[in-house]
């Protein structure tokens, strides 16, 4: 076996320049295809944290049917023992109660419609960084306190600052009128466009008093900085959540933000058309080299087969061959792809316009590349799979020969 | 011109003279060409759909807005459209239709449900000619007159407002004099839009109606223009920009900044992408015809020793690179055309809806080759293409004679 592996390695080296050609085009498309899926799998962590951190969390549990139409009426009765719960039963820690209103906002000179969002002021800080940029007074005090936050652009168009006073108006969960007048006690700026011109934040208690909510809440938001522990968090709660109200279920990020799991799909995707087609070039491109090399050494192979080679065993030498020069070039490729995307992790990646886009999806103007055993072996696994393919046809060439004739060829 | 057809015949002859080494090369070169001009056309499919859905989406080529309306988009910043300048713009050539209306965010309420909204005050005649609306009322009908009491809403909207047509709704806005004015509306139509968005956000009703319910005397918030050809835009917009300072005019790429970026980004990537495909054919063809040359040392070293120049050589292998680069070319753009030709008005996908939403797109989205996206690409893969095959043939010149011809 050693000997065969021998044979093969001084094959190899028998044509030193298109050897070398060969391994180029296979290391460059496996370092380029690391790089990349290392770029795109940290995009999208990316745009997942920012989905989930900024506001939404990673689980939300809400009443069925509260997220395709968003009334109301259809509330968790007493959700705040059940954020207790959770709190003391499992190992979540970051769990904050919301209620979700629409009102009327207006100060002296403007009127706006806004999403009114009542908080656990204690928690919210836990499962959402708004309460950290409130940039300019503070944060909601306590959960009965009579006082709002807004965005910054809200607060612009509104043209009021700190201190001025807020009427809200809405209809409460009854249906009555919800009416009342807070006073600005800070002003947030979150850079989401939509968080800062539609959303205001009052206390829960206080919300639940105007729109007549009772202990009623709609949603309570769990955040893990891990998102792929969404389903973990959601089987632990399920008992939990059985045991309240039947009717209550718990929905990953994912399902909360569809546009942005599809957005992450529809992109990963057509980024994966991309490096098939270019394997695929990459592979014709050294399928000649494979093929050449077999045909140029018929007479070689015609006086083994002779000697009592079987074909079988020259076809595995060619492999073995193929092998060799494809591991070797691979391993080069991956770890040129890799010590790029080390370089970018560290420093990060930004280029021209990428703010403005980023902004668009809540995201930082610079990626750092994801590094981790899919990013990094998923693209040269598929490179060595169509390398061996492309070996295979000459391979199996091989199989066909006569030793007489073949000795013949010159 | 006789030892040019030489070379060329012999040039020609010598590509296929290892027909399977050929194919293989030309396959790769194919694939190349092919994967270059398929995704530019997506790419630029993508931003051309994106482009057509901003116009049709209520944008226009072209937009008019009292100079702080976009900061701050109220009652009161409105302007007189019956001025001077304004009738000016309208009436330029090379404006084929316009509609002027009242935009203002409002809250509507049904008995069930509270929301908010934009609400648009239009001439039915001239708005229905020139956005979506006019053909995307599947329910009841369109407004009749500008002074029309009905309303027409989305069917999203109408879905969380549970509430149907035929029922009545409250719009409520800020008036002239800062008070809340609110009005009812008979729900007159309900219209389906290519994004559940658009759906949510905008409600019509007549202009006049609108007029009197905030107040307005006369006065208008917005005229969106749509122009003869797109080329027009730029154009238009710098020379009517500069007539009035209380006036804003601006064109549908500064609407959205966000697209005008993507398309430079687009353009950007497009070319890095080619560079790629190319630098991994540009490995195999470079194996390939140095292949061919070491395979031929005997045959070139005998042409010399027959007294053929190095120079001759030289272009014969080069020659060679060339056509079986523009054959891979010729190939490849052909396929290409039959793979758009294939299918049809687009690619469907639909699987990606709401990340499609996201985006402001709708679902099909169709190939879109442009002529400049197709010169590009068989422009770099054809010098780039030439140039690599100067190596080989530059190695095929430089054997000396009696060295090749005793070599086996």
């Amino acid at each position: 076996m050693t000997t065969n592996w021998q044979f093969a390695w001084r094959n190899i080296w028998r044509n030193k320049r298109r050897t070398i050609l060969t391994m180029c085009a296979i290391g460059f498309g496996a370092s380029l295809i690391v790089f990349s899926v290392g770029l795109q799998l940290g995009q999208y962590d990316l745009m997942i944290s920012g989905s989930t951190r900024i506001y939404q969390g990673l689980v939300q549990v809400q009443k069925k049917g509260y997220l395709d139409e968003a009334r109301m009426r259809n509330s968790i009765a007493d959700a705040q023992t059940l954020a207790n719960n959770i709190r003391k039963t499992t190992a979540i820690n970051d769990v904050a109660v919301r209620a979700n209103g629409f009102a009327l906002v207006s100060s002296r000179e403007r009127t706006y419609g806004v999403a009114v969002i009542g908080v656990e002021t204690r928690h919210e800080g836990n499962v959402s960084i708004i309460p950290g940029l409130v940039k300019e007074g503070r944060y909601l005090a306590n959960d009965n306190a009579s006082e709002v936050v807004i965005g910054r652009s809200l607060a612009k168009n509104l043209k009021i600052t700190l201190g001025d006073e807020l009427t809200i108006l809405g209809s409460g969960r009854d249906g009555s009128i919800a009416a009342t007048i807070f006073p600005v006690v800070g002003i947030f700026d979150s850079g989401s466009r939509e968080l800062d011109r539609g959303l205001v934040q009052i206390p829960l208690n206080s919300f639940q008093q105007v729109f007549s909510m009772g202990n009623h809440a709609h949603a309570v938001v769990i955040y893990h900085q891990n998102a792929e522990l969404v389903d973990t968090l959601k089987t632990q709660l399920q008992p939990l959540l059985k045991a309240a109200d039947p009717d209550l279920l718990a929905l990953g990020w994912d399902q909360i933000q569809p546009g942005i799991k599809e957005s992450i799909e529809l992109d990963y995707s057509s980024g994966w058309f991309m490096y098939i087609v270019l394997v695929a070039i990459i592979t014709f491109s050294i399928m000649n080299t494979f093929l050449m090399s077999v045909l140029e050494r018929t007479r070689e192979f015609g006086i083994m087969l002779a000697l009592g080679f079987k074909p079988i065993n020259i076809g595995k030498l060619v492999m073995m061959e193929a092998l060799i020069l494809t591991l070797f070039a691979l391993i080069a490729g991956t770890l040129i792809g890799l010590a790029v995307n080390y370089y970018f992790l560290i420093n990060g990646l930004t280029f021209e316009g990428m703010e403005e886009i980023a902004a668009q999806y809540n995201m930082p103007a610079t990626i750092t590349p994801q590094i981790s055993i899919e990013s990094t072996l998923l693209g040269p696994a598929v490179i060595l799979i169509f390398t061996l393919l492309a070996a295979l046809y000459p391979a199996m060439k091989i199989r066909k020969l006569e030793p007489v004739e073949a000795m013949r060829h010159i | 011109m006789n030892s040019f057809l030489l070379i060329f015949s012999l040039a020609w002859r010598n590509l296929w003279r290892n027909k399977r080494r050929t194919l293989v090369i030309l396959l790769a070169i194919v694939l190349g060409v092919w994967a270059m001009i398929v995704t530019a056309a997506f790419m630029r499919g993508m931003i051309f759909q994106m482009l057509e859905d901003t116009v049709d989406n209520l944008a226009g080529h072209v937009q008019i807005h009292h100079s702080q309306y976009l900061d701050d988009p109220v009652i009161n910043n409105s302007f007189d459209p019956d001025s001077h300048t304004i009738s000016r713009i309208t009436h330029d050539p090379r404006v084929l239709m316009w509609s002027d209306r009242i935009r203002l965010p409002a809250v509507v309420l049904s008995e069930r449900e509270t929301t908010g909204i934009t609400m648009l005050g239009v001439n039915p005649a001239r708005e229905s000619k020139i956005s979506f609306i006019g053909k995307s009322v599947v329910e009841g009908r369109f407004l009749n007159s500008s002074s029309d009491t009905g309303i027409v809403i989305g069917q999203a909207l109408a879905d969380k407002l549970e509430t149907r047509l035929g029922k009545r709704i409250v719009l409520m806005s800020q008036d002239i004099n800062n008070e809340i004015a609110d009005r009812g509306f008979r729900i007159v139509g309900i219209y389906d839009a290519p994004l559940d968005p658009t759906e949510k956000a905008f409600v019509f009703v007549g202009k006049e109606t609108a007029a009197k319910m905030v107040g307005l005397k006369g006065a208008i918030s917005e005229i969106v223009l749509r122009l003869h050809d797109t080329d027009m835009v730029t154009p238009l917009v710098t020379e009517m920009d500069q007539l009035d300072h209380t006036i804003d005019v601006m064109s549908w790429l500064e609407v959205e900044p966000y697209l005008e970026l993507m398309i430079q980004m687009m353009d950007t990537s497009m070319f890095i992408w080619y560079l790629i495909v190319f630098l991994a054919m540009a490995f195999g063809i470079i194996n390939t015809l140095l292949m061919a040359v070491f395979e031929r040392t005997r045959e070139f070293g005998l042409f010399q020793a027959l007294g053929q120049k190095p120079r001759f050589i030289l272009f014969q292998v080069w020659l060679e690179a060339i056509l079986m680069i523009i054959v891979g070319l010729l190939a490849g753009n052909f396929l290409s055309w039959i793979s758009v030709m294939a299918t049809g008005d687009g690619i469907d996908v639909s699987v990606f809806a709401r990340g499609m939403e996201m985006i402001n797109m709708s679902n099909i989205i169709p190939f879109v080759i442009t002529f400049n996206d197709l010169m590009i690409a068989n422009i770099t893969v054809a010098v780039l293409g030439m140039l690599t095959g100067l190596y080989p043939a530059w190695r095929a010149s430089r054997l000396v004679p009696a060295d090749a011809i005793t070599r086996i």
